[in-house]
């Protein structure tokens, strides 16, 4: 390498050191402490002058290693194992990931945290694809898909504890009240494309969260709805006593009571919610509705052109999105048994969208990994408490730096006819 | 068959067609050219619907369209090839095709189209399986004349095929209309920059100017118009 490179990624590290000195210094270095009467500032300059000092370090490695691709081997063998990723490896990995995915609960390791976490990661996954039908298919920017993860819950959560319906009743209904949010929310952005179109969706999702905390006589406001009935299998109840005349799953089949069964069955159910809305899509994308929503995120006026009908495309995407949104919203509610509008900002939206985009957009193999790779990290950062969020953040650059267009970016195919024959 | 009466287009404030009348018979290549800016894909936008015509009637088969939604009047059987190709870049060529059969019948008569579009294009039966954008400009031209092909349109509107593409295969592509005219009984309606290729081609021609026709003809006929080949055609003022 030249000197005039050294020199000039020198430069580039120190101008990152000063933009990581000017982030860090007020948020890290100028730390709060309670003492009595008041707040009082204490500085931190030491663990500040560290993090600028990586910053500058990472910063520097990444340069030189760009000029001098051998430098650094652990660039680039890092690099590969990103790039060896592809989709034709993605099929063995969806096979072995669902076989894994339904023993999961049974592996000698599993205990009630794992589960959690595994659930939570599902729940993503099911949001993700949903979300992908709208982003990656159909190329509609939705950066508030979280209100019909809202619409779902709280479908949910009304209907269930209103009418005392079950389970399986009110998941489609709930879904269905998705979808037509889903519609209702695609009408006024039919003409919208890309920036317009995010920021109307951001919108939405803020309005149907303030809506929620301010219809008391509904939504019971920022109080949340409690005592959402729990799923049961199938007329069997969770319960250690059920109550008169009842059978319990464990009676029933003869088990010891425990509370690992109602989190073994839901989470089942999330995985089998997750794969359904993952079969949908591998199925309507060789539909005509599925191409023609492919077609209208490559070039809308050919799409006219071709006499494909931009409007309804645009609302079955939206609808048929917003009702995977709605079903995952719908196993939240009786997962938790208690939901709030806390539970449905802004935050959620961007993780989701993270995740379709990060997986490379319309990937499905792709959702699954970032979901493992983004939850699973700032799960495993737990115990740093506010930092964790770095951690995110860390993951999603790491994404960037080597895969920028997404971890799996190749789009499959849907047809390869005559191939076989040949 | 198709018959435009005085159709005006405007853009925002701008006024992009003057008042155009112009009409294409059953059968025929009807060529139109122009100059940049005269309006030629505007009226091809406004016949397919796309753009609205603020003024005047587009009639197709005896019934007026100027009102009509863009996927109706492709069910109609006007299909448009749009400038620049427009084809869908990351589907491959065969879902491409698939993509122009939306309008006919929802892909009934797939198997059979398909089979019509990689005869009249041998080379993109080789790469159905690429990638639109893979192809060289000249291929993706043809797919998206064979995309438009598979909605059995009964009239073609081609908006400047040979643009930027390498001069063998433009003589091929003007070829592949001339048969896709005699043998297919496709009626061709062509908006081109490259006049003489476009005369030639054509039965009858208008030339457009700022928004209005101002010369129209048989295309041999126009071929020799002076003023013609002075505005239009290479070395046109020797003769």
């Amino acid at each position: 390498m030249e000197k005039k490179d050294i020199i000039q990624s020198f430069k580039d590290s120190l101008f990152t050191g000063l933009i990581a000195l000017a982030l860090f210094g007020p948020i890290v270095g100028l730390k709060t402490v309670s003492k009595g009467e008041g707040l009082f500032i204490t500085p931190q300059w030491g663990v500040v002058f560290l993090l600028v000092g990586l910053c500058i370090l990472g910063r520097f490695l990444i340069n030189i290693n760009s000029a001098r691709r051998t430098e650094f081997k652990i660039f680039s063998t890092l690099s590969s194992k990103f790039s060896s990723i592809t989709e034709d490896k993605a099929k063995h990995f969806a096979i072995t990931g669902i076989l894994f995915a339904v023993a999961f609960p049974f592996l000698p390791f599993t205990d009630r945290y794992f589960m959690d976490v595994a659930i939570m990661i599902l729940t993503y996954i099911m949001l993700g694809w949903g979300l992908n039908i709208v982003v990656g298919l159909a190329g509609l920017l939705d950066l508030g898909y979280v209100a019909f993860y809202a619409v779902g819950a709280y479908s949910y959560a009304l209907i269930a504890t209103t009418f005392g319906w079950s389970f399986w009743i009110c998941l489609p209904l709930a879904g269905l009240f998705a979808a037509f949010f889903g519609i209702l929310l695609g009408f006024p952005v039919l003409r919208l494309r890309g920036d317009y179109l995010a920021i109307v969706t951001l919108g939405f999702g803020e309005i149907i969260r303030i809506i929620l905390i301010n219809w008391y006589e509904v939504t019971n406001g920022p109080d949340g709805i409690t005592g959402i009935p729990r799923p049961s299998f199938f007329g069997l109840p969770f319960k250690r006593s059920p109550d008169e005349g009842e059978t319990s799953f464990h009676l029933f089949f003869n088990l010891e009571y425990s509370t690992m069964h109602r989190i073994i069955f839901l989470y089942y159910l999330i995985l089998v919610l997750a794969l359904i809305t993952n079969y949908f899509t591998l199925k309507i994308r060789k539909l005509p509705v599925g191409r023609a929503w492919e077609a209208l995120r490559e070039d809308e006026i050919a799409c006219k052109s071709l006499g494909v009908n931009p409007t309804n495309t645009k609302l079955t995407a939206f609808a048929i999105g917003a009702m995977f949104g709605g079903f995952a919203g719908s196993f939240f509610a009786t997962r938790q048994a208690f939901i709030s509008p806390e539970s449905f900002t802004f935050i959620e939206s961007a993780i989701i969208v993270a995740i379709v985009v990060l997986g490379g957009m319309g990937s499905q193999t792709g959702v699954v990994l970032a979901s493992i790779f983004l939850i699973g990290i700032t799960e495993m950062f737990r115990d740093l408490e506010q930092y964790r969020m770095i951690a995110f953040g860390g993951a999603m650059v790491l994404i960037m730096v080597f895969k920028p267009k997404g971890i799996l970016a190749n789009r499959k195919p849907t047809i390869l006819m005559h191939e076989d024959k040949k | 068959m198709l018959k435009i009466s005085n159709v005006e287009t405007f853009y925002g404030k701008i006024q992009a067609l003057r008042g155009v009348d112009l009409d294409v018979n059953d059968g025929e290549i009807v060529s139109l050219i122009g100059s940049n800016g005269a309006g030629k894909s505007t009226l091809l936008m406004t016949i397919s619907g796309v753009n609205k015509a603020k003024r005047g009637n587009i009639v197709f088969n005896g019934e007026n369209i100027e009102n009509k939604d863009p996927h109706k009047i492709v069910d109609m059987g006007i299909c448009q090839v749009p400038e620049g190709r427009r084809i869908f870049s990351r589907l491959t060529v065969e879902e491409n095709l698939r993509l122009g059969a939306h309008a006919n019948e929802k892909g009934k008569h797939f198997e059979n189209d398909i089979k019509e579009v990689y005869d009249l294009f041998p080379v993109l039966s080789n790469r159905k399986t690429q990638r639109g954008g893979t192809l060289s400009g000249g291929e993706q031209q043809m797919l998206a004349i064979g995309r438009a092909l598979m909605s059995k349109p009964k009239v073609l509107l081609l908006d400047e095929p040979s643009l930027g593409i390498a001069p063998k295969l433009v003589n091929q592509i003007f070829v592949s209309i001339k048969n896709i005219n005699k043998e297919k009984n496709v009626t061709i309606f062509l908006v081109e920059q490259n006049a003489k290729k476009a005369l030639e081609l054509a039965d009858r021609a208008y030339v457009l100017v700022n928004g209005k026709v101002t010369i129209k003809g048989p295309g041999q006929e126009l071929l020799k118009n002076k003023d013609i080949q002075a505005a239009y055609l290479e070395g046109g003022a020797k003769n």
